[in-house]
């Protein structure tokens, strides 16, 4: 939290992102003066936000005097390097994103698109939540998610493994 | 053992042409039904019906003496030609995952399959094609073995595409699955939800009753799917086309019993 010794700050960068998908109001909810304030409060000092194929352009900030620094980007081959600088990470609920977070072991708010017909990717975000892997929101309760939310009570989630269903399908054959 | 086995089934079936003659003269001579009946029961009947259960157990006594004690499958793997169904995202990265795990030697030759307007899965399959360093894969390569194929199939309907003009797309895009599944006939079918799928499987479920080529179909519902199964999922479970559906949910296994738990794959 803050700087170091010797002068040198530690940068804590938050990640946002949208994946392949629209998603205004994760980058809205984001882009609000008291949740950047918060964020900042909690020891973070850059904002990234990747708004994939989304109309709503948040306002890049440089930081400095007490404020989070802001930048954004639409899309990038690999959001892996973003995820891997990431001190927190804030994702739509797609399960490529998820996974990925979880396999570097960042601490993951996922935020659940209410726009999207028939959403079955809130169930996967909910069990991961209940299960203590990551916290699950929706845009309106973002705010309150990154203000109470506990890093320290995140279990690491087990990395899969399809060695079961290929000795099964075997067995099968 | 061949010597015991052909004494023993010339000998029965001596004592079967035996008794069959017997009763053919019964018959013959026999005035009314009720004395062929009570002739029938009262001794070729119950001795052909006698003769005949003690030759079969005879007959698989002898096989099974002659089995045991041999390995039961051939000692060489026989590889089977897999179809693999891309779709778009989440499935295609769940499906390599998956196909890491798997010996390539084994489920050979591949042919992938994604939607014609899908562009990244075939590119993602080729590059895991080429990128596997594992030591059994490098063999087959020198062999020249490592052929796998990438071909595009008609989707059904695009997002938004008016339900007049689906009706065709479909009969289009099945006209198109049928003449892929001609040209492969594969052993085994590989696929995890996306809409591509069903046309290919009920496509299999046909060569299947038709006895053109028995597939077998392994279906992996996706990690998203915790509580409910997918159109695709659901299909292939109610109407019991896949051989195998596994979920990676304990809550999906109870509520869909005849479906396998895996756990999480991811």
């Amino acid at each position: 939290m803050g700087s170091n010794g010797d002068g040198v700050s530690s940068k804590k960068v938050v990640f946002v992102t949208v994946g392949t998908t629209l998603f205004d109001a994760l980058v809205r909810a984001v882009d609000i003066l008291e949740v950047k304030q918060d964020l900042y409060a909690k020891g973070y000092t850059h904002l990234l936000i990747q708004i994939g194929r989304g109309s709503y352009i948040p306002s890049r900030s440089s930081g400095g005097d007490g404020s989070i620094a802001v930048d954004y980007f639409t899309f990038s081959s690999s959001i892996a390097e973003s995820l891997r600088s990431a001190s927190l990470v804030i994702s739509h609920a797609g399960s490529g994103s998820i996974f990925e977070t979880l396999r570097l072991r960042k601490p993951l708010i996922v935020v659940v698109n209410e726009d999207l017909m028939d959403n079955h990717q809130v169930e996967l975000a909910e069990e991961l939540a209940e299960r203590k892997h990551l916290f699950c929101a929706r845009p309106q309760t973002l705010h309150q998610t990154i203000v109470s939310m506990n890093l320290d009570s995140l279990l690491p989630y087990p990395p899969g493994d399809a060695k079961p269903v290929a000795k099964l399908m075997n067995r099968y054959l | 053992m061949l010597m015991l086995m052909s004494v023993s089934i010339f000998g029965l079936s001596r004592v079967h042409a035996h008794v069959i003659s017997v009763l053919s003269e019964g018959i013959l001579t026999m005035r009314t039904v009720d004395e062929w009946f009570l002739s029938m029961l009262e001794s070729n009947g119950v001795v052909i019906l006698v003769v005949t259960v003690l030759t079969l157990i005879v007959l698989r006594l002898l096989f099974v003496i002659h089995r045991t004690g041999k390995p039961l499958r051939p000692t060489a793997v026989k590889p089977l030609s897999t179809l693999i169904v891309l779709g778009s995202g989440g499935h295609t990265a769940e499906m390599l995952n998956l196909l890491a795990a798997l010996q390539k030697d084994r489920f050979y030759p591949r042919y992938y399959i994604a939607a014609a307007t899908d562009n990244m899965s075939l590119q993602k399959a080729r590059s895991f094609e080429s990128s596997s360093d594992d030591e059994i894969f490098l063999r087959l390569v020198q062999m020249g073995k490592d052929k796998a194929e990438y071909m595009q199939i008609y989707r059904s309907r695009e997002v938004g595409q008016s339900y007049i003009t689906s009706v065709g797309t479909t009969l289009v895009a099945i006209a198109h699955a049928l003449w892929l599944m001609i040209k492969i006939r594969p052993q085994v079918i590989l696929c995890n939800g996306p809409g591509t799928c069903i046309p290919i499987c009920g496509i299999a479920f046909l060569f299947k009753v038709l006895g053109i080529r028995w597939s077998t179909i392994f279906y992996v519902e996706s990690i998203a799917r915790v509580k409910r199964l997918s159109l695709s999922g659901l299909l292939l479970y109610k109407l019991r086309i896949a051989d195998q559906l596994y979920v990676q949910w304990p809550q999906l296994q109870r509520k869909y019993p005849r479906s396998i738990l895996v756990g999480c794959l991811m």
